[in-house]
């Protein structure tokens, strides 16, 4: 090492140090597996692979001239597949990332996301004080703990997307269904909750992650829970791998993990045949980066009349939507250079096993899935439903 | 001092703005109340042609070639000796490029009280302002001896501002300018080459809620459906993905087509005010709450992406049956 | 060249606005402020001037609940200077009060530009700007979509409608109303904005005590009637398409 710290030099350090297992960045063989297994990689002109030949060489100065880093929605595929365990996806990408925005290099569709979520606690600009304005007129009546004050055994984190899209409150509202149905005393933070921050710390804004995480952390110290439920696998990663080297710690699984533990108290409340081919699609945060992919399969396949089919990738090497690190907010800079859509890939996928029903278990893909199959040639009939809008309906409610 | 209510008119390369014609509605309406009689103040060099159809009761005219063109410090010079030697009930401005860059400057230099973005009068002498996107309005008695007043459009029709008789005119006496510290140094056409949408029957506008560039072309491909042609609201040009003379609103253009078909637009003042003279506004957007269902003769509480593609499906069919 | 930025809070339009128990009055226990969306621009423009030609960038606002994120902000973006002006403005002020109560901070200042935004969607009195600068007596030219400095002289892009635009130039110094910055302003991370905070300080001036004179007496507030509402078509996406080709029939374009 010279003397004079170069920004590069630096920034390699950099990555090394902030990420858990950082310096394992000094392993990489060069293999390329990771560029390969990028399912935008062949768009990027440095995919990981070369971005670590970059640093490596002391030119990340080309990295910065560059935007296709952009293409990256941290899907995981990379660092699952890294035989050094590089901590590619949270390191090297979202540090990448993180290098671009302070050098004032971030697509303007993004710039609303992240100045929405700073502004308002959700990317999608609405006002947090209507974060549980989907909850209204549900009966039993849901408890918000700012107003309830009382303890809970389940605290339940929406997340954003359930929160305020239109489209995907219907799973917030399953869950509800199925939660009282099996009389689980549960409340949520309404508006209090603010967001997660995982896809936004992905997309290289570490401090605005930090902002949202400290908001989140503050809601949580206020209320008594025993655990906490999410119906989102971003915040579900978010909570349980990210926040406690915040000193915020608290025991969280998902939604299906959840419901898979009380399978012998949902299964008599399946009483409704869906009689339909069902193939599940793993998100990214909750298959591949964390592990669960036999939880929301196993509630799938105790809805009576269900055929669960695999698509081509499936479990550690699911596809991605498309949605994570970003790509949720990417799509116009994203479609620009691809002219193809992670989404509609999957749509195809899931059409060439002959499904009836796309089933997921993720906020962002329910809206994606259903404008992909709007695209995709003889995807019309194609159904896209979170796993509680299935469950929901095989309970009849 | 009189209880005349002076209207200075916008004219700009030769025609008289819209506004001008508004403004003097609405200076009608109040004169009633207040006894007094509506002055057009006319600004120009040989403009006075302008004045055929101004419906006042008579026009003062500044007449001098360093008038020609609007530039702020000419025209403030000029109205400022005006205002203050007649001292009328009320002064009208436009809210415009112009109206704006003379209303608030007069009113710290002559010390008179000023009110903006009024939409109406009542002769009691009553002013109706719309504040905050149009969400709120603000009430109150137009301050006296003399009030100085910004005007939006929307409260009464042109027509209304019209007449055939042009008002009797006398000269103005216009002070020296020199010393200017603004000039025109010229104009900046719009990109020509492109179509006058103006001039265009069927309009499909889209707003924020295209969300981006890509999807555009699902406006296009309604549009030629229809035989339409694909405008934006004010975020949609900032963007860049549509050309500046694409542009409807109040910094854009006014137009008043058969057909207004707008896509995800909530209906801001600013771009409501733009489209008020259209035959038949359509409305999609999911919000129920949007302003634009206020003024619209049909509205679509959907999202437009589950809509337009479907609508341009059946208008192809429709016109091959 | 020594710029001036002048910076306010405004109702965020995302809210409900509601009126309050007075009902003359906007109600501002829900009221959420933030920056003036034209006042981002200035900032951004004047950015732009100090990046192309040099010169020391001031930003000057009131102080308001949430206008030291609002500056420090600036600052991460390049601003050099921050001055928030002290005086009792919680109830909310008219324009001409703010520009008397930062006409005498600014003119101590001597600027040889001041920018701020054309308007703001609180405006009842004017905007501003204009204000401003019928107090300092500099000239104003507003409704700008660009800003050059050319010596002792600036050169503007005035925005008309329809897309024409006059080219005008102005001499300094000069207060300019922004409508559109040259580029859309820019991202700033929140790393950068927290990491300025701990570097930068905030210059306090206190005004002196507020005039309001020259804005108009409010003795009513409301919500506009939502009359005459569209007649809403309801269905599929296909029912209302067959509906809407009715329509186009109806009107003549089918």
């Amino acid at each position: 090492m010279t003397p004079t710290e170069t920004k590069q030099q630096s920034m390699y350090d950099q990555v090394l140090e902030s990420t858990p297992r950082g310096e394992r960045l000094k392993l990489c063989l060069q293999c390329g597996d990771c560029s390969g297994i990028c399912p935008f990689g062949y768009l990027m002109i440095h995919p990981p692979s070369r971005l670590i030949a970059q640093l490596r060489a002391d030119r990340f100065e080309k990295v910065l001239e560059t935007d296709t880093v952009w293409m990256c929605v941290s899907c995981y595929a990379c660092t699952a597949v890294c035989p050094a365990q590089i901590p590619l996806t949270p390191g090297l990408m979202a540090r990448t990332k993180e290098e671009l925005i302070l050098n004032g290099n971030v697509p303007a569709e993004l710039q609303s996301a992240l100045e929405n979520s700073q502004r308002y606690g959700n990317p999608l600009g609405e006002s947090p004080r209507k974060r549980a304005d989907w909850a209204a007129g549900i009966q039993p009546e849901v408890k918000i703990m700012g107003k309830f004050r009382q303890p809970v055994d389940v605290l339940w984190f929406v997340g954003d997307y359930p929160s305020y899209h239109p489209r995907v409150q219907a799973t917030a509202k399953a869950l509800t269904k199925i939660l009282h149905a099996l009389g689980v005393n549960f409340g949520i933070l309404g508006p209090d909750e603010t967001s997660d921050g995982d896809s936004q710390r992905l997309a290289g804004e570490r401090g605005l992650f930090e902002m949202l995480a400290e908001r989140n952390g503050l809601a949580f110290s206020k209320y008594q829970f025993k655990e906490i439920i999410t119906t989102d696998p971003h915040a579900y990663n978010a909570i349980k791998n990210e926040y406690p080297r915040l000193e915020i710690s608290y025991p969280i699984r998902h939604y299906t993990e959840f419901l898979a533990e009380r399978l012998d108290q949902l299964k008599p409340l399946l009483k409704q045949e869906v009689k339909a081919k069902v193939t599940y699609h793993d998100p990214c945060y909750l298959g591949r980066a964390n592990d669960v992919f036999e939880e929301p399969r196993h509630l799938i396949e105790a809805i009576p009349g269900v055929e669960l089919v695999e698509m081509t990738h499936n479990h550690k090497n699911s596809l991605c939507c498309g949605g994570g690190g970003g790509g949720m907010w990417l799509d116009g800079f994203q479609w620009e250079k691809a002219h193809v859509r992670l989404s509609e890939w999957r749509v195809k996928e899931a059409l060439a096993v002959g499904a009836d029903i796309l089933a997921v278990a993720c906020p962002y893909e329910t809206p994606r899935f259903e404008d992909a199959a709007k695209t995709v040639q003889g995807a019309g009939q194609l159904r896209v439903r979170d796993i509680t809008e299935l469950l929901v309906e095989a309970m009849g409610i | 001092m009189t209880q005349d209510i002076y209207v200075v008119i916008e004219h700009l390369r030769g025609q008289v703005a819209e506004i001008s014609y508004v403004m003097l509605a609405a200076a009608q309406e109040l004169a009633k109340g207040q006894n007094g009689k509506v002055v057009a103040v006319l600004l120009g060099k040989n403009a006075q042609g302008l004045a055929g159809n101004l419906a006042a009761d008579r026009l003062i005219s500044f007449d001098h070639p360093g008038l020609a063109d609007f530039t702020s410090d000419a025209y403030q010079k000029v109205l400022a000796g005006l205002i203050q030697k007649d001292q009328p009930r009320a002064v009208f401005f436009g809210s415009t490029s112009i109206g704006t860059d003379l209303a608030s400057v007069l009113s710290i230099r002559l010390g008179l009280p000023l009110v903006s973005s009024c939409r109406l009068f009542t002769p009691e002498g009553k002013y109706v302002s719309q504040i905050c996107g149009g969400k709120i309005m603000a009430e109150g008695e137009l301050p006296g001896p003399t009030s100085l007043v910004t005007m939006v459009p929307g409260g009464y029709k042109p027509e209304q501002g019209q007449s055939n008789q042009s008002p009797a005119v006398t000269q103005g006496e216009v002070p020296s300018l020199d010393s200017l510290r603004v000039s025109l140094k010229g104009y900046i056409e719009p990109a020509a080459g492109d179509v006058d949408i103006a001039k265009e029957p069927i309009l499909i506008s889209v707003g924020r809620g295209i969300q981006n560039k890509d999807n555009i072309s699902l406006a296009e491909d309604l549009a030629s459906a229809l035989g339409g042609v694909v405008t934006g609201s004010r975020p949609v040009i900032d963007q860049g993905w549509l050309a500046s003379s694409r542009l409807v609103g109040k910094s854009g253009k006014q137009v008043k087509p058969k057909i207004y078909f707008t896509l995800g637009i909530s209906g801001a003042p600013e771009h409501a005010e733009a489209i008020m003279g259209s035959n038949a506004i359509i409305a999609v957007n999911t919000d129920p709450a949007a302003p634009i269902f206020n003024i619209a003769k049909y509205g679509v509480e959907m999202d437009l992406f589950d809509l337009v593609e479907v609508l341009t499906e059946k208008v192809k069919a429709a016109k091959a049956s | 060249m020594n710029i001036i930025i002048l910076v306010k809070l405004v109702p965020d339009l995302v809210e409900e606005l509601t009126v309050d128990a007075s009902g003359a009055a906007l109600d501002m226990a829900w009221l959420r402020l933030i920056i003036n969306e034209f006042d981002d621009h200035a900032i951004e423009q004047g950015i732009l001037l100090k990046e192309r030609g040099g010169g020391q960038v001031t930003i000057v606002a009131p102080d308001v609940e949430g206008i030291d994120d609002v500056l420090f902000t600036a600052a991460a973006k390049g601003a050099d200077h921050l001055i928030k002006v002290k005086g009792d403005f919680s109830a909310g002020v008219n324009n001409h009060a703010l520009a008397r109560a930062l006409a005498t901070v600014v003119k101590g200042l001597q600027p040889d530009l001041v920018l701020t935004g054309v308007q703001a969607n609180n405006d009842i009195d004017g905007a501003l700007g204009p204000l401003l600068a019928g107090l300092l007596e500099m000239p104003y030219v507003g409704y700008l979509s660009g800003v050059a400095i050319d010596g002792a002289k600036t050169k503007v892009r005035k925005e008309y409608p329809g897309g024409l635009i006059a080219e005008m130039e102005v001499t300094l110094p000069a207060v300019l109303g922004v409508q559109a910055a040259e580029q859309p302003p820019r991202y700033v991370a929140v790393s950068k904005v927290r990491q300025v905070m701990k570097t930068s300080t905030i210059e306090e001036q206190s005004a002196s005590p507020l005039d309001p004179s020259g804005g108009p007496k409010i003795s009513r507030m409301f919500q506009p009637e939502t009359g005459g509402r569209a007649t809403m078509l309801t269905g599929t996406a296909d029912e209302v398409s067959t509906q809407l080709v009715g329509i186009f029939k109806e009107l003549g374009v089918l």
